[in-house]
């Protein structure tokens, strides 16, 4: 269920432990997430904000050339599809996995405390690779990181009600500035959870048994496997 | 201890499998089918969500622009040239008076102008005035059924959308015979368009030549090419 750490000198060994649903809401918050990001930037090809589009193949929505021919559509509408099915599943995936980090104790245990302190000296650790990754505990660069994944997705999915019911939810818009002002907000929130994912999946690649963990619940390093202090 | 090659060489193999689960599935059957249901269950979602006295945001005069940006399926040039004399509005379904209207006796309703913003589907929005008659009054003037489910339109470009009575009651719906205080250009519909700043553009019909009332959900263009029915801001 939570992330342990025995570091004693005794039992060096470290275990890591995600409840299942952990697991479920993770992997359903990286489907759906990975599903809006790619369908949005097949919308935000449609009608860029900012003087650049993002290459076709990277987005979500069927065959474009093919779209074309057939009814003089770029793509747009599987886009669009895919974007206003996937916000269900990022939705119940972001409200399962907060509340149940508030009531299991995760969140508590797991991803507090962060200060500002530790912050910037566990990342000046890792931009140097001279950051220890003990699986099973998180630094305070990761604890950040979490935070701010789990807010931009809340204000991507505000921003998102926003950009999608403009008259229904009207004065949700002034707060980002309007309507444009939201469309903004959401591309920007976007660009950071684009950023997230790449750390996330570098900190992965640094300790790949958590992978395990995420998948299977459970993984830990045999006590010979001795980290430096 | 992790050194900068191994790091790299992970991320790259993570890398690489996100990019192979990435290929593209829209194009098959099975997941149009399922994304389709999804989307029905966003109609009824945001019929649920849609508030009849809620008004669309009104803008001022000095926010409207002026050259408003043309947009159809088909190039301003080929847009149908409408001619008054022989224009005649027909009306269909459940409708009590079904006589046709001529662009003069249109002429002769209860006009307003709203300033409102065109929002699009694919992201661009744009504050525009039109000025018309509610579709409400009309629907009252000619005895539509108002309990039945829908409005729909039949275009003379070709074009046809169908709207939710609860949409085409809205006090905001107009039938459309001006854009910034002239006449409705060729281009933009000449000489009757659907304005709803309750929904997105491709749901305001230009160069309506029929209208009907019906309790069937009436198709329409986008929606019959992938988009959602409902579409309501």
């Amino acid at each position: 269920m939570s992330v342990s750490t025995k570091n004693t000198a005794a039992a060096a060994a470290e275990e890591q432990h995600h409840a299942w649903p952990v697991r479920v809401t993770h992997w359903l918050m990286a489907l759906s997430v990975l599903t809006m990001v790619g369908s949005g930037w097949r919308i935000y090809n449609a009608s860029p904000i900012f003087p650049f589009t993002f290459p076709e193949w990277a987005t979500l929505g069927g065959d474009v050339e093919a779209a074309l021919a057939r009814h003089n559509d770029p793509g747009v509408a599987s886009a669009i599809a895919w974007h206003f099915a996937g916000m269900w599943a990022l939705v119940l995936a972001w409200l399962g996995f907060v509340l149940w980090g508030v009531v299991s104790g995760h969140f508590r245990r797991d991803f507090l405390p962060v200060g500002p302190k530790t912050f910037w000296r566990d990342f000046v650790a890792a931009l140097t690779f001279r950051l220890e990754h003990r699986l099973g505990e998180y630094n305070a660069v990761q604890k950040a990181f979490y935070w701010g994944a789990l807010l931009a997705m809340f204000g991507l999915i505000v921003s998102g009600l926003a950009i999608w019911k403009p008259v229904q939810t009207y004065p949700l818009e002034v707060l980002f500035g309007g309507f444009q002002g939201a469309r903004i907000v959401h591309f920007l929130l976007m660009a950071a959870i684009c950023g997230f994912i790449a750390v996330h999946i570098a900190l992965v690649a640094l300790v790949p048994r958590t992978l395990l963990a995420m998948i299977l619940g459970h993984a830990s390093v045999p006590a010979k496997q001795e980290h430096q202090p | 201890m992790i050194t900068r090659r191994t790091f790299a060489g992970r991320t790259l193999s993570l890398g690489a499998l996100t990019f192979l689960t990435g290929c593209d599935i829209s194009d098959d059957d099975a997941v149009q089918a399922a994304l389709a249901r999804v989307s029905a269950w966003n109609d009824r979602v945001q019929a649920w969500v849609f508030n009849g006295n809620r008004l669309a945001p009104t803008f001022a005069e000095s926010e409207v622009v002026r050259d408003f940006r043309y947009n159809a399926y088909y190039q301003a040039d080929r847009a149908p040239m409408l001619d008054e004399a022989d224009y005649r509005l027909m009306l269909a379904g459940r409708i009590a008076d079904k006589k046709l209207w001529t662009v003069a006796r249109l002429r002769e309703l209860p006009m307003q102008s709203q300033i409102t913003r065109h929002v699009c589907v694919e992201g661009w929005s744009m504050i525009g005035k039109w000025t018309g008659t509610p579709l409400r009054i009309f629907l009252e003037r000619i005895g539509a059924d108002l309990t039945a489910g829908y409005v729909g339109f039949e275009c003379a470009d070709g074009y046809y959308e169908g709207i939710d009575m609860a949409t085409a009651l809205h006090p905001q719906t107009l039938m459309a015979f001006q854009i910034s205080d002239q006449t409705l250009p060729a281009k933009f519909g000449y000489p009757l368009k659907i304005r709803i700043p309750t929904k997105l553009g491709f749901k305001n019909p230009k160069f309506v030549t029929t209208l009907y009332v019906t309790n069937q959900r009436p198709r329409g263009f986008w929606t019959d090419r992938g988009y959602n029915w409902f579409s309501g801001l």
